[in-house]
């Protein structure tokens, strides 16, 4: 099969939308992605992720939405937020399983198929930077839904906006390419959720972009957890960008696909803008996490923050790669960057690569990263007090991951992902060889 | 309780125990003194079972069973515990939530029924009262931040929180000072009844003043080389530990 032939059919039996500046994007948005090629390991960028299992599946477009019942749903995205729950099922906006909040006029929540032909999304999609990754062109020629969320200057959103993307598995392999846009303008305040979740074990590929822009003195809490079935595809692309004194708190979560890539690129693009990009990873078996970063000092007084932290168990391969830019004129830049991780067993890998390319000389920028096992003094301390061996391990990585936890808005939440570490690797631990 | 025949241990590629001997009757303390590197944290750790320290010959009867066919963990759900020299810190991981998992562990192994968050609540705040420890410890990271005294409180409140039928308190008293180490020996007294016994590891009579023992032994160079009444002590503290190396030697 060739892969690029393979989208090319698809693109040209997609029938056009209909909305002028929306077919536009997507003629423009795939002869990008022809243009780029869909990678391989030659590329510097993706040489510890060999992309060819997405490559090599002929990728077909979703049915129509399965019937889903609400109750089995939460079941699978706890803790669910009563009032503001946003339900995609293959990449559709699914409003019988939603419960949209009490909107004010101030805060807009909108799936961006019906918005479409609204001429204010016409400037706004696809405005944070260019795409990175073929795949994110790709989502831009293919995207069938999404959400927009945008917050008036000045207005907080006190209580979390979950959005969920559910992948319900076919006969055939799928792809779905969910797409999110948050605005926040200046001055507001925003947390949300971008939830993945699948309903059972099939061939299906996520391939999602979220953009972020963050007006100044506006904040934006950005929690993406990704817990879809350990068998399925996920790649996805965060772009963001933060005016004067904005801040992103971003957290990517990750419990382990049979294959992650997650690219994010933050723009720091006012003085006193702030990003906190953390992130965990939890794999196993022969699952694959692959996190990219990319965080842009683009002027004076931006502060930078990064922690990701891994564990690894299994034959689970681990890529950090965090790329850190100070541009010439971007003084007083204070960036700092940290990796460590936690190998569980002999067979897991970690390939961790900071990048710092500093081209101003006013600057404070320091990274490290760490490798490790499960420190032998410790454990023997927790089984000292009768602690068996299996339940000191799990206490102790859920000691490790509370760095990311806790930072958490939504407590809620943070208990949950505790939980998942445990559960994952657990899991990980029953799946056949070569998953 | 507890009887050491002839047990010789590694750590570190040295060997650090050479045939030592000791029997620990139900209801007793007893004190293990000796200078630096003589083996009793290695002592220690053999007891509590730590993976480093390898038993290359003798045996260890608890309760007329061998230690050594069990796991640390079954040793402490079975009675035994560990104050350590050099308390671990484990970020991330409330004092609490550490304390609440050891003692339904314990409870569990023992068929007793696990204690909810409100019931361990309620006694962990009792047993802190008996080390005058304040509660925000209780929610910080175990022993994360705490000073060498509150380390040191914190091991005794997990004793008092596990009611151990052996404890064995490994160099205790060291860096504290006259107010906590009484508040220390206050916590390990609460616990002495005809069914508990306990070997204090010191370097220091100073201790023995508030647990008064009921016997002393002398570890040197791997072996306890004189074994006496708590006068002992105060013998070592007077005239050290050289003439009773020396004794060992000849």
């Amino acid at each position: 099969m060739n892969p690029l032939a393979h989208w090319q059919e698809r693109f040209a039996a997609a029938p056009p939308v209909g909305l002028p500046w929306l077919d536009a994007l997507r003629r423009k948005a795939f002869d990008r992605f022809v243009e780029m090629g869909l990678p391989t390991t030659r590329a510097e960028e993706w040489r510890y992720t060999n992309p060819a299992r997405i490559a090599k599946t002929a990728w077909d477009e979703a049915g129509p939405v399965p019937e889903l019942d609400r109750q089995a749903l939460e079941r699978i995205c706890s803790p669910v937020y009563a009032c503001s729950v946003f339900v995609f099922v293959n990449g559709r906006y699914a409003p019988q399983l939603s419960t949209p909040p009490a909107l004010g006029s101030w805060l807009g929540v909108s799936s961006l198929a019906r918005a479409a032909a609204r001429s204010e999304l016409s400037q706004r999609l696809g405005s944070v930077g260019e795409p990175v990754t073929s795949f994110a062109a790709l989502n831009s020629a293919f995207f069938g839904d999404g959400a927009w969320l945008r917050v008036a200057e000045g207005k907080r959103v006190d209580e979390p906006l979950h959005l969920v993307f559910v992948s319900a598995p076919e006969d055939d392999p799928i792809a779905t390419h969910p797409r999110v846009l948050v605005e926040a303008s200046p001055g507001s305040q925003l947390t949300v959720v971008e939830d993945h979740v699948s309903l059972a074990a099939g061939s299906s590929f996520t391939n999602c972009v979220t953009e972020v822009e963050i007006g100044a003195n506006a904040g934006v809490e950005w929690i993406k957890v990704q817990r879809e079935d350990p068998t399925t595809l996920h790649v996805s692309e965060l772009r963001a960008r933060v005016a004067r004194d904005g801040r992103l708190s971003a957290h990517t979560l990750c419990f382990g696909t049979a294959l992650t890539r997650n690219d994010a690129r933050v723009r720091l693009d006012g003085p006193g803008a702030r990003c906190d990009l953390r992130g965990l990873f939890v794999a196993g078996g022969d699952q694959l996490v692959d996190n990219h970063t990319w965080i842009d000092h683009a002027v004076p007084h931006g502060t930078s923050r990064e922690l990701y932290k891994g564990i690894l168990d299994g034959r689970a391969r681990g890529v950090f790669n965090g790329r850190v830019v100070v541009r010439p004129d971007a003084q007083k830049s204070d960036a700092v960057q940290q990796n460590p991780n936690l190998l569980l067993s002999r067979d897991a890998e970690i390939a961790t690569q900071p990048q710092l390319e500093i081209r101003a000389d006013d600057v404070k920028c320091s990274h490290g990263s760490t490798v490790g096992q499960l420190d032998p003094d410790s454990l023997f301390y927790l089984r000292s007090r009768g602690v068996p061996l299996e339940e000191a391990r799990d206490l102790l990585m859920r000691g490790f991951v509370s760095e990311i936890t806790r930072e958490l808005s939504v407590a809620a939440l943070a208990e949950r992902i505790d939980d998942l570490v445990v559960e994952r690797l657990g899991m990980a631990r029953d799946l056949p060889e070569g998953t | 309780m507890l009887e050491i025949r002839g047990l010789h241990a590694r750590a570190g590629g040295a060997e650090i125990l050479k045939g030592l001997d000791l029997v620990l009757r139900p209801g007793e303390v007893h004190a293990v003194m000796g200078p630096n590197g003589s083996g009793k944290s290695t002592l220690a750790n053999v007891l509590a079972g730590r993976p480093t320290v390898e038993v290359t010959a003798g045996s260890v009867l608890y309760r007329g069973k061998s230690l050594f066919d069990l796991s640390p963990e079954e040793r402490a759900c079975q009675g035994i515990f560990l104050a350590f020299q050099y308390p671990v810190e484990i970020p991330g991981v409330s004092n609490m939530y550490f304390m609440k998992s050891a003692l339904n562990a314990v409870r569990k192994y023992r068929g007793e029924t696990e204690l909810d968050a409100m019931d361990f609540l309620q006694l962990v705040r009792e047993k802190m009262k008996l080390v005058q420890m304040d509660e925000a410890l209780m929610n910080r990271s175990v022993n994360e931040g705490f000073s060498g005294g509150e380390k040191k409180r914190n091991e005794i409140l997990q004793m008092a929180v596990l009611e151990p039928a052996l404890a064995i308190l490994d160099e205790t008293d060291s860096g504290l000072d006259i107010d906590a180490l009484r508040i220390v020996a206050e916590g390990v007294n609460a616990l002495r009844s005809p069914g508990r016994s306990a070997l204090v590891i010191t370097h220091y009579q100073r201790l023995l003043d508030y647990i008064v023992p009921d016997r002393v032994h002398v570890l040197a160079d791997g072996r306890i080389v004189r074994s006496g009444g708590k006068d002992l002590a105060r013998e070592l503290e007077a005239r050290g530990y050289g003439w009773l190396e020396q004794g060992a030697r000849a």
